[in-house]
């Protein structure tokens, strides 16, 4: 048996075929991802161009583009914060509740329930917002006006209609929940039960385990969900376009009717009636738009790739 | 400081599953016993269910009495938290929690029995602890560092040190030294033999030598095929473990010619 001889390595086969193909097809589904964005931020960039360089007058609302798109930008940045600041702690708390406290089947049940809402067209929740969740708001807008009005936040006159920027904040917040519930749930299911069992076995209680083994863990898979969320409810249209009562600019007065628009509820409500620059001055808005979703799906991968130095 | 256990007709179930049966014993205060055994006779369960931690599992439960101090453990009014404060663990594996300095961690246990405490007295208990733990020389200095970053070995310790820091009556120890290196080990059973005299301490281990070295006393594991529950065969002395057993099982363990 010492005289085997050693067979030279293969350097082609059906093995190498496989290899080459599998390698070449994800690289051009990498390419394409690359093209496509490219595509997109050059139509938009070309497109905007006019309003870019249109002369003030000349662009809708004859203030020129900045004061046209500032007002926009800023009502997206805020519904879409009242939506992460209610969605959040919400989800997480979800998340808490299905991986740590209630019994499997109804954690099942619940973890389906919440995967569901994912499901539900925006559209829907448009309507749901106007039709139930505004009117059953507006004793309570009248409530925060009476005792909280010295908040700027509620400062009022609180809507009669219901259909103000916290109302389109609140529907975007349940739109949001499950990516949000959904990433912190698989980050706090994988929180080492080593780690776990430490914190039990120094006498911590369920709570004070998942505060010292379970938490720290998953802050960050939490962050980089809730910037999910964020890029979603920033570029959120028909339920925005639907809810939120239109009028004025910038203003923190949460439950009043004069409210701000989002950029994507602007461009799907005013897009049909546009012609020649105002086109342009929507497609610019739209740019500033997928910049800033940009900047925060960047914000989201940072935080999230911070897991890696995550030392166990 | 230290308590007895007695553990009267104790059998451990996961659901159906019957994983240990009709364990007898009195554990000494103030000594090191040692459980060896095969794998999966029960000897890590029948630990970890000295301080409830194998509840951790949905479905398990225990039936018979775990007597501390007067006290059943099993009593339904029992707090399995309070137990586990009175009886701390140390794991196979190190465990210290990767989001905490050291400092944080010998004082884990601490903030959570007593809230606020000043900073001079965590300080005391944090340098007491490592001290007895034998790591407060190679730690002095970076106590502001993550307890991840230490050698294996030196990770253990700061877990035994954690452990003691709350001032339990007994420590429970599942194979401490089998993730680590002979020079560690050597520094782990050295600190069971100076632990013993304030801790009642109990450890599950593979390593007969190390059984022989640190015990006072040892019971063997042992169980009749797969699928049925393990059972104490003999709790003796160690030296008599090891030169003259009662039961033959125990002989052919420990000579090797099974398990």
């Amino acid at each position: 048996m010492t005289t085997t001889e050693t067979p030279p390595l293969p350097t082609t086969g059906r093995r190498q075929v496989g290899d080459s193909v599998f390698a070449g097809a994800a690289k051009a589904a990498g390419i394409l991802i690359l093209v496509v964005l490219a595509g997109v931020a050059i139509f938009l960039v070309t497109e905007a161009a006019p309003a870019i360089t249109a002369a003030p007058e000349d662009v809708p609302g004859g203030e020129g583009l900045a004061a046209y798109i500032g007002p926009l930008i800023f009502g997206t940045l805020l519904a879409a914060v009242i939506a992460l600041v209610v969605a959040t702690p919400l989800a997480v708390g979800i998340a808490l509740f299905i991986t740590y406290f209630a019994p499997r089947k109804l954690a099942q049940t619940l973890g389906y329930v919440v995967d569901l809402l994912a499901a539900i067209p925006s559209v829907v929740f448009g309507f749901w917002g106007i039709f139930a969740l505004a009117p059953a708001l507006v004793p309570l807008f009248g409530w925060l006006e009476d005792n909280l009005g010295f908040i700027p936040l509620f400062a009022g006159p609180a809507s009669s209609t219901g259909r103000t920027m916290l109302t389109a904040g609140l529907v975007l917040a349940v739109m949001i929940l499950p990516i949000i519930s959904a990433i912190s749930r698989e980050v706090f299911r994988q929180a080492p039960a080593l780690h776990q069992e430490a914190a039990l076995a120094l006498g911590a209680t369920r709570w004070e385990m998942i505060k010292m083994a379970v938490l720290p863990y998953g802050r960050s898979g939490v962050i980089g969900g809730a910037m999910l969320g964020l890029g979603r409810a920033l570029g959120e249209t028909l339920a925005i376009a639907l809810v939120l009562s239109v009028s004025g600019g910038i203003t923190f007065n949460l439950i009043s009717s004069g409210n701000p628009s989002t950029i994507a509820a602007n461009i799907a409500l005013n897009f049909p009636e546009s012609t020649g620059l105002d086109v342009n001055t929507l497609i610019a808005s739209g740019l500033a738009l997928f910049v800033i979703t940009l900047a925060v799906n960047m914000a989201a991968r940072y935080v999230v790739n911070r897991r890696a130095d995550f030392t166990e | 400081m230290a308590k007895r256990i007695e553990v009267s007709d104790l059998d451990i179930f996961y659901g159906n599953f019957k994983a240990v049966e009709g364990v007898n014993v009195s554990i000494e205060p103030r000594s090191v016993t040692a459980l060896i055994g095969p794998s999966g006779c029960g000897k890590s369960t029948f630990l970890r269910s000295l301080n409830r931690m194998h509840e951790v599992i949905p479905g398990a439960r225990v039936e018979g009495k775990v007597v501390m101090d007067g006290q059943n453990l099993y009593d339904p009014d029992t707090d399995p938290v309070a137990v586990r404060r009175q009886i701390g663990m140390v794991f196979q594996r190190p465990n210290p929690f990767p989001t905490m300095s050291i400092y944080d961690n010998v004082v884990a246990g601490v903030r959570l029995n007593g809230g606020r405490m000043k900073k001079s007295d965590t300080d005391a208990i944090v340098e007491r602890s490592l001290q007895s733990a034998n790591l407060w020389n190679e730690v002095k200095d970076r106590l502001d560092r993550p307890g991840a970053g230490l050698s294996g070995g030196q990770q253990q310790r700061l877990c035994i040190a954690r452990a003691i820091a709350v001032e339990p009556q007994v420590l429970l120890m599942d194979e401490p030294c089998s993730a680590l290196d002979p020079i560690s080990t050597l520094a782990i059973e050295d600190l069971m033999t100076e632990l013993k005299d304030r801790f009642t301490i109990v450890i599950v281990t593979h390593n007969l030598q190390q059984a022989a070295r640190v015990s006072e006393q040892t019971g063997f594991f042992n169980l009749n095929g797969v699928g049925q529950p393990g059972r104490l065969i003999e709790f003796n002395p160690t030296e008599k473990i090891f030169s003259n057993p009662d039961v033959k099982a125990t002989e052919d363990y420990i000579s090797g010619r099974f398990g």
